[in-house]
This record gives structure tokens, sequence and C-alpha cells, in this order.
């Protein structure tokens, strides 16, 4: 699913974010990705998403070469990855359900077939009795969740989060793990960049931690 | 799937209308100023057809007005008349004797009291010859102005065409200058709605980047403001109709005694069918246009980071 091979990123100004980086991640693992701020967990999970390019190596992220994927198929390159945001990144004028329905009708998904799968999706991380609220009236877990089923209504093959469990207490924390975990189960490759331990024992799958730009260790596939 | 994705497009379009009636002030505005600038070159177009119009109808009735000498008698003029009566260029001639052209004058020009105290009739008789329709022509008009101003009666000789053919040229001239002006009013337009669209997409900014993160397409980020765009157009264009009829409105008494005074029913037309869909079409268009390029400058600007 995920192949980088002497990945390396340069920002402008002479930055090393990633430093020959090599990674190999299957169809359907759930990997974890630790750190101190700054490591290149970001970084790395901006060029999977590309949102930036490797300044040099081969990324391959869901059969595509990054390097040469050309910006126009940019989009239909990102409708296959569900990205959960530290922030969310929900829009506050609207309300959950069409937050949920954006992607859909960004694909332009059958209109009739959008009302079942945003509600599935709502179902899925408990939100089906709050879908005529605005965001801005949910607690931050429940914000977290609407990005989730955001994230997942497309049912993508491949499932990132940053830092999805920062501004959350542990059981909410929790709460958002399992939701992670039933969608490894079914499946979905999940890539988790975070630096709460707590999440990381818990979960007992792989982790890759990073360290000043350097992939340092990494635990390999989860027994 | 082409139903899927006309149902799309008409859900976009309502969304943009829903958008613009939620700034009704701003889009007020918006409109108006489109509409004013669309109104002036539209207007000046109506003034110049109706002119036109006007003149076109002067044009078939090319006649040569011979204003004869003071001191030729009655008889001779007779003569004068049978003979140009006579050429086969000549259709009919009317002579109005110098009695007649004063009752005339009188009448007409509202002068009557003054002319009352002159003490003998300033003007000459006129003998007006209508040519026949094959001599129509400007160029045997000037052949047979020639020969008519060779008899020694005639004092002037003067093709009364002369000055619709000059009008003609005028109003020539002032439909290039027209499209000038109208060409340059459309850059205005295009700013207008750019400018406006452009403070759209920067309000959006989030959204645009949530929803180029999700995968949508530019074409699906812009459509939104395309249909704003040409809304916005087409609403300026709509708008600047109504003030050239409600302008036409106002001004039709006037110009209705201005024509009763020249004994004619001209009546000014506002724009015709073509032109009223030309001004709707242009309207539409340069509203697209002009969200198109602010859209694509700025779209380029809002990438997720």
């Amino acid at each position: 699913m995920i192949q980088f091979t002497h990945v390396f990123k340069r920002y402008p100004g002479g930055f090393d974010a990633l430093r020959n980086v090599n990674l190999q991640i299957q169809a359907g693992e759930m990997v974890f990705i630790t750190g101190h701020s700054g490591a290149g967990k970001s970084t790395l999970l901006k060029l999977i998403t590309a949102i930036e390019r490797p300044t040099r190596g081969e990324a391959v992220v869901n059969g595509k070469n990054l390097l040469r994927l050309p910006r126009r198929r940019i989009p239909y390159f990102r409708r296959e990855i569900g990205v959960v945001f530290q922030d969310h990144k929900l829009l506050f004028d609207r309300t959950v359900y069409d937050n949920v329905a954006l992607p859909l009708i960004v694909t332009g998904a059958d209109p009739h077939d959008i009302p079942r799968r945003v509600r599935a999706a709502l179902e899925m991380v408990g939100l089906l009795s709050k879908e005529k609220m605005y965001p801005i009236t949910l607690s931050g877990g429940e914000q977290q969740r609407v990005g989730i089923a955001r994230a997942v209504v497309n049912k993508p093959p491949l499932l990132l989060a940053d830092e999805p469990t920062g501004n959350l207490d542990s059981k909410l924390s929790d709460e958002i793990l399992d939701l992670f975990l039933d969608f490894h189960h079914h499946g979905v490759t999940v890539l988790i960049a975070t630096h709460d331990g707590h999440l990381i024992n818990r979960a007992r799958q792989r982790v890759i931690e990073l360290k000043q730009a350097e992939l340092v260790s990494d635990s390999g596939a989860a027994a | 799937m082409i139903k899927n994705y006309l149902l799309r497009h008409a859900q976009v379009f309502f969304y943009s209308l829903g958008q613009l009636t939620r700034t009704p002030v701003a889009t007020f505005l918006t409109v108006a100023v489109i509409g004013i600038t669309l109104a002036l070159p539209a207007g000046l177009y109506v003034a110049i057809e109706n002119v036109q119009r006007l003149a076109r109808g002067w044009e078939d009735n090319g006649q040569i007005s011979l204003f004869l000498k003071q001191d030729v008698p009655g008889s001779s003029i007779e003569k004068l008349a049978e003979k140009i009566r006579r050429l086969p260029a000549v259709s009919w001639v009317d002579y109005v004797s110098r009695d007649a052209a004063l009752a005339e004058f009188k009448r007409l020009s509202g002068f009557g009291e003054a002319l009352n105290a002159l003490d003998r009739n300033p003007l000459p008789a006129v003998l007006v010859v209508h040519p026949a329709a094959a001599y129509m022509h400007p160029d045997k008009l000037q052949t047979l102005l020639k020969d008519l101003r060779r008899y020694n009666e005639v004092d002037i000789a003067q093709l009364d065409l002369d000055w619709v053919r000059r009008l003609h040229a005028i109003l020539e001239l002032a439909r290039q200058g027209v499209l000038i002006l109208a060409s340059g009013l459309a850059v205005a337009v295009l700013l207008i709605v750019g400018n406006t669209i452009r403070l759209a997409v920067l309000n959006l900014r989030d959204e645009i980047e949530i929803t180029k993160l999700i995968g949508g397409t530019n074409a699906f980020i812009r459509r939104p403001f395309l249909y704003a765009g040409t809304l916005q157009g087409l609403l300026g264009a709509l708008l600047a109709w109504l003030l050239l009829a409600l302008g036409l409105l106002f001004l039709s008494d006037p110009i209705n005694i201005l024509a009763g005074l020249y004994g004619s029913r001209f009546e000014a037309e506002n724009l015709g069918f073509l032109a009223t869909l030309t001004l709707i079409g242009s309207g539409g268009l340069l509203g697209w246009l002009g969200s198109r390029l602010a859209v694509s400058r700025h779209l380029r600007a809002i990438e997720p980071h």
C-alpha cells in the first residue's frame, strides 16, 4: 500500500524534514508513527496525501508514484485516502450530515445513495442522532468522530490520522482507538501519527519511530 | 449518468443562488454596478438605432430644391418649371411661390409677427424637383444637380440628401464609438465580477482547502463561483434592460411632442429581440469570464498545508 525507498524531503531554506526513509506498509496493516514533534511525522503524512512532494527517492502510495503524479490527478488520488486531522477541519457553517456528505458530493456519488451512506458512517461513529446539529455545538471528541465519519464515508482503502487523540482525555481516546481498530479489522490500511504512548501500548500494533528526520526503529508487523 | 450530472449542476445553481440571496446588499450593489455599466453603451446604441431608423425614412425621397433669384418674374418661373418637368430624370416639380413660401414659414416657424414687420418678402421662390425613381442614385442625382444649376434663374441648387448622408456618416462614427466604449466597459464588468468573486474565494478559503484535501477537483470547486458570477452578470444585464425601458418611458412623451412638431408619428423603440438577447448574453458571458479568471488565479494560491 505504501512503499518509500530512500525518500528525502528538504524544505526551501535547507531544512531536512525527512532523510533517507525506507518504509513498507502492506495493505490491511495498522501502523503507528511516533516521535517528538518536528521529527517528521507530519511531513510523512503530507507526502502520503500528496500535499508535499518528496525531494528525492521513490514513494509509491496505492500504486501511484508520487514523484510522477500529475497535478490534475491529485484529487482522484486523494479520494482513495481518508484523512483524520488533529484540528478536525470541519465546515462550521454546515450540519454534521452535510460535513460527512461532502466527500460523496465531491466525488459525484449517486444522490440517491448519499443519505444511506452518510447515515451508515454516522452510525459507525455513534453520532446518528446528531446529524442535524452544527459542529460548533459538539464536544471535541464528537467533532473528531464527525471527522472520522467523513474520512471513511467513501470507504477508502487507506486511512490516515494525524494526532487523532491530541486534545482528548484517555476515555475518549480509547473510544477513538476502538474505531480505528474496527476499521483495521475490516481490512482498511490504517496509519496513525501520534506521540500518545498510552494509545500505542493499548493497540499492540506495528510502531515506527522517527527521530530528527530519520526512521530509527520499526517494530515490524504485529503478530 | 447524465441525469445525475444535470442534477448536480442544478444543486450547485441553487446553492449559488442561495449564497447570493444570503448577502442581499452586496449582491444588489454588484448587480447595480454591472447594470449601470451595461446600460451606458446599450443606451447609446438604442439612441443611434432610433436616429438611424428615423433617417432611413428620409433617404428615399431625395429631392432637389432650386432656390430662384429674387428678380425672376412669375411667368418665367412657370416656363422653367415646365422645362424641368420634361426632363427624363424628373418625376414632378412643385412650385412654391414667394408668397406661399412666406405663408408656410409664418405658419411653421412661429415668427409670424416678426415677419409682418418686414416691408418686403425676403424669401425666394423655390422649385422642388422630385427625381424619377430610376434616378434615385447618388451619382445620377449629382449629375441632375449639376444640370439644374446651369439654368440662369437658379440661385442655389441643393440636394437635400446631403445632410442625410452626413448624418449617416456621423451615426456610423458614433456606432464605432459605442463599440469602443462597450469594449472598455466590458473590461470594467470583468473587473467588477472578478473582484466580487475574489472576495468570495478568500472568504471560503477553509472550505476550499478542505474540499481539495478530500479530493475535490478544481472544476468542482470552481463551479459554484462560476454560477455566482454568471448569475450576477445576467441580473446586471436584466437591470440594464430595465433601466433602458424606464428611460424610454420617461422620454416617450417629449419624443412624441417633438415628433409631432415635425408632423411625424415617430416613436422611440427599445432594444430589439436580438439586441436584447445580445445584451443578456454578454452580461452572462462577462460574469462567467470574470469569475473564471478570478477563481483560477486565486484557487492556485489556496493549497492545503
